[in-house]
């Protein structure tokens, strides 16, 4: 393996075109885009201020660049170089900017979440959406970018408007019977939009793209409820990651729970193949290595080697009691993910420091990011479906 | 005085009640019965115990009795005879009277406390089983109280759980009410800061008021992504949207349903698959069992074509929800009949294994007899053949006459040597039967003088111990008996000691006594009888025999030789 030179970044802004040709990423004020092979600088671009936000568009023609104090976003071509267009909100704040799906609108989602702006890029047209709902998942797009589902909220009423991102016609206004609507997710079908309530209340509601509500499963009452959700690739399962720590799996044909999957501190299920990180071998420091020979030396440039063995059952996985007393507790499942051939779901249970987990697009490997680690995890092609408890610390 | 003659009185009061009944009888066996009354003490009194004849005697009775009890005598010895002193009589009589009536009131008190001690042990005796009465009601007083304690603690442990569990409820609820509250709190407080910042922007907003408009500057507009020229806001485009839709929402539920139907087409294809088998499974058995299930394979046959057409007719109906009754009520039906089917056959084979255990090992074991029989018919008819063939050669050989008899001779000289010995053996057992024959009737003869000596002896004995006759004649007779029955069991001894001897004898049986002391071939000697003779009256004597002859009969078995030895012995 090969290790490029370090490279500085801010914000943990750095994103690869969605056509993989590009790297961009954000040093200050600055936008420098790299081109990926040769990482060497095609473009640089400075902004007004510093940039907190950096999204490509989805043909990889545009970059956005957003700067929430000033309420300013910048939009940079790479097709041509000196094109630009700066939206600035003015008084009214802006507190997240982001592309629509057909890279040709920007949605500026104002202070205190008065309103959503959708400018555009192609024509003078300009459209606001009033009362968003500042919540944890307020606005989806579907899949094919043809709708975009918004959370709204009126007179103390959770609401859904669906929106044609075609020319943002409003296709279906619907009320929902949320407490207090916290997410909005398409199907990747793009057919059925999963609606959740706040943590209080566990429900989870699903509606037809048509606005009808098909169906609602609610597992208990009063505990803390869904923490995250996650549709299958196929549609065909829905997985509901709750604070009691369980991750349930709903079948799309009748919208009931097909099954139940447990995070136990205690592993002892005898399909299970539990990985432990043994040794770490401390850097070898030598000042007079010189970068060059670092990147000859190549793997043992990071010296922290570690290895994985496989634990024999039962295992007992290290859990931290996290505090309850405090609101948003770290216990249940807060993130989950399906691998893109249908068979394995990944999920993150309790406190420990994965930031993110992501597959692979071909769903043989698993991608962990910690905050200081990340770590790459290889799948043997199985028969089962497995579910891979996270415990890399 | 009193207490003295009383005492004396109590002392000598057995002795006197003895003479008395020692004179007593000597007045009734010396002197004749005299009339008896009774007086109202119950005492039989005798009227007359004074007559003119005896009245010396009675005064020196009187007064000897009299003496002994303390009082003065009635009358004293003078010239002319026994003389009564009338005043002497008369203390006596009062004296006597006295005494009589200290009786009495003895009498008296005594009853008076045997009474009082019979009610108090009634008495005691209703306490007791009362008290009985009352430990027996309190015992089951406390087996009941007993019991409600358990039951009662069983409660409350019950109670004890219940209360447990409401508390973990209670704590649950709690922490569930907790963790609410701090995420109402933390919303609040998000909603309070928003609220404030609301407020700090409407002010500034208010006292800028420099609104800053929103801005958007561009270069130049680009052209949309697919390249097309976007188009007004329309009825037509709002109906295009509606219908483009519902066109995907059908195409989601008709790939569906497209998927549906494949799913169901498969589950069909196994379902009547699995009919099928069942089917066939089931029909070459019914034709095989013909003559129990002829009935039943009639009935299953056509039960089986109308299946078949069934099938048919499913195969065309595939969606048509009679079709599928149909065949899901086939399917049942076949599995209900291929259960029993295997029932029965597991019944079946259990029953049959066990029959053909019985018939199937002459079947399989049959071959092997078979084999077994053969081999032994040719092992017979080989040792036949080579039989004849000797006879063939002892038939054909005549010629060899002295061969022959030499022959003969020599298997006979074998026999005759072995008769000779045995012969030699018998003989010299006889002789010592003959030598032990000639000992016992020695003995036996010394056996009788002895027996003669010891009648006399005993005779004599006897009548030393008569002559010295004692007062105690009671003592006599189990002496008497004890030396009779020992002679007897010295007689017997002499008896059993021949018997034991015949007894040697392989052709007697043996009894009681001789078992150990019997060792076949040796002859006891005549210390053995005198031990013996010593022995045997230790143990049980055991009844007089008049006759010897009865105790040799007893052992029924000897031979009338011994019985005539011992009838010699005897005369």
């Amino acid at each position: 393996m090969n290790f490029s030179e370090v490279f500085k970044q801010s914000n943990q802004l750095c994103r690869v075109s969605p056509d993989g040709k590009y790297l961009a990423t954000c040093v200050q004020y600055r936008l420098v885009v790299r081109d990926v092979n040769t990482l060497q600088i095609l473009h640089l671009y400075t902004c007004l201020d510093q940039i907190v936000h950096m999204e490509w568009s989805s043909d990889s023609l545009f970059i956005l660049c957003a700067m929430y104090k000033r309420g300013l976003v910048q939009v940079w071509s790479l097709e041509q170089p000196d094109w630009y267009c700066k939206i600035d909100e003015g008084s009214i704040g802006l507190v997240s900017s982001r592309w629509s799906p057909d890279g040709r609108h920007i949605l500026n989602t104002t202070e205190f979440h008065l309103r959503v702006t959708v400018w555009s890029l192609c024509t003078k047209a300009v459209s606001y959406i009033k009362y968003p709902k500042a919540c944890q998942k307020g606005i989806d797009f579907s899949r094919d970018g043809c709708y975009m589902a918004l959370a709204e909220r009126r007179d103390c009423r959770d609401y859904v408007s669906v929106f044609v991102c075609d020319d943002w016609h409003l296709l279906r206004h619907f009320e929902t019977e949320t407490q207090d609507l916290a997410g909005v997710e398409w199907s990747p079908n793009g057919c059925v939009l999963a609606v959740w309530d706040s943590c209080l209340e566990y429900k989870v509601l699903l509606y037809s793209l048509d606005g009808r509500l098909l169906s609602t499963f609610s597992a208990y009452e009063w505990s803390l409820g869904i923490k995250s959700l996650a549709w299958s690739p196929s549609s065909q399962f829905l997985a509901i990651g709750s604070y009691d720590g369980k991750v349930r799996i709903l079948n799309h044909i009748t919208w009931k729970k097909v099954t139940e999957f447990d995070h136990p501190a205690t592993i002892n299920n005898t399909k299970a193949v539990v990985y432990k990180e043994v040794e770490r071998k401390p850097v070898v420091g030598s000042a007079d290595l010189s970068i060059q020979h670092h990147i000859t030396m190549g793997s043992t440039l990071f010296n922290t080697q570690s290895k994985y063995e496989i634990c024999p059952l039962p295992v007992q996985v290290p859990v931290v009691k996290p505090d309850l007393d405090r609101a948003n507790p770290k216990v249940g499942v807060s993130s989950m993910a399906f691998s893109s051939d249908n068979r394995y779901l990944a999920t993150k249970n309790g406190g420990f420091q994965v930031q993110s987990v992501t597959w692979h697009c071909s769903g043989d490997s698993l991608i962990l990011l910690g905050k200081e680690q990340l770590c790459l995890c290889y799948m043997e092609v199985g028969e089962e479906e497995e579910e891979e408890d996270d415990d890399v610390k | 005085m009193p207490e003295s003659s009383l005492e004396i009185k109590d002392t000598s009061c057995s002795s006197s009640r003895y003479r008395m009944s020692s004179l007593r009888q000597y007045s009734q066996s010396s002197v004749l019965p005299l009339p008896m009354t009774r007086n109202p003490y119950n005492m039989p009194t005798i009227s007359a115990f004074c007559t003119e004849d005896n009245v010396s005697e009675c005064i020196s009775y009187i007064n000897r009795e009299v003496s002994s009890l303390g009082f003065p005598l009635l009358c004293t010895e003078s010239n002319n005879g026994p003389e009564l002193n009338l005043v002497d009589v008369l203390n006596n009589v009062y004296n006597l009277l006295q005494l009589h009536r200290r009786c009495l009131q003895t009498v008296e008190d005594i009853e008076v406390e045997q009474v009082k001690s019979n009610s108090n042990m009634d008495y005691l005796q209703l306490s007791n089983t009362r008290l009985k009465d009352q430990l027996e009601l309190s015992k089951r007083e406390n087996t009941g109280l007993l019991e409600r304690e358990r039951q009662l603690q069983l409660k409350v442990k019950s109670l004890h759980n219940c209360l447990k569990n409401e508390k973990e409820e209670v704590q649950k609820l709690q922490s569930i009410i907790a963790s609410r509250a701090t995420q109402y709190n933390h919303d609040m407080k998000r909603k309070e800061r928003e609220f404030g910042k609301l407020k700090e922007r409407l002010n500034q907003l208010l006292i800028d008021k420099k609104d800053k408009k929103q801005t958007f500057e561009v270069l130049n507009y680009v052209g949309r992504s697919d390249g097309k020229r976007s188009l007004w806001k329309t009825g037509k485009t709002e109906a295009r949207h509606e219908g483009e839709m519902y066109k995907t929402l059908l195409n989601d539920y008709d790939s569906r349903h497209k998927d549906l139907l494949m799913e169901n087409a498969e589950l069909k294809k196994v379902l009547q698959q699995m009919k099928r088998d069942m089917v066939t499974i089931l029909s070459p058995r019914k034709h095989s069992q013909s003559g129990e299930k002829h009935d039943d394979s009639l009935e299953q046959t056509s039960s089986e074509e109308d299946e078949v057409c069934d099938s048919s007719r499913e195969s065309l109906e595939l969606s048509c929800e009679h079709a599928r009754e149909q065949l899901t009520n086939s399917i049942r039906q076949q599995w209900r009949r291929l259960k029993s089917h295997v029932e029965r056959l597991d019944s079946q084979a259990s029953l049959v294994g066990e029959r053909a255990n019985m018939n199937a090992i002459p079947k399989e074991v049959h071959e092997q007899e078979m084999d077994r029989l053969k081999l032994e018919i040719q092992q017979y008819k080989d040792f036949i053949h080579t039989q004849q063939q000797l006879l063939q050669q002892q038939l054909n050989s005549p010629c060899d006459d002295e061969t022959a008899s030499l022959l003969n001779d020599c298997y006979m000289q074998e026999e005759k040597e072995r008769l000779k010995e045995d012969w030699k053996s018998f003989e010299e057992k006889r002789k010592n039967f003959e030598a032990e024959r000639r000992n016992f009737t020695e003995a036996a003869i010394r056996l009788s003088h002895e027996r003669k000596a010891f009648e006399e002896d005993r005779a004599t004995w006897l009548k030393h111990q008569f002559l010295n006759l004692t007062p105690f004649g009671d003592q006599m007779k189990p002496q008497m008996s004890k030396s009779q029955s020992a002679l007897s069991g010295w007689a017997e001894s002499k008896v059993r000691p021949v018997s034991t001897p015949a007894k040697l004898n392989k052709s007697l049986s043996h009894t009681a006594f001789s078992t150990s002391r019997a060792s076949p071939a040796k002859t006891p000697s005549t210390a053995d009888l005198y031990r013996t003779h010593r022995l045997i009256p230790e143990k049980s004597p055991s009844t007089i025999h008049p006759k010897q002859d009865s105790s040799i009969l007893r052992n029924g078995d000897i031979p009338a030789q011994l019985r005539h030895v011992n009838g010699g012995a005897n005369c």
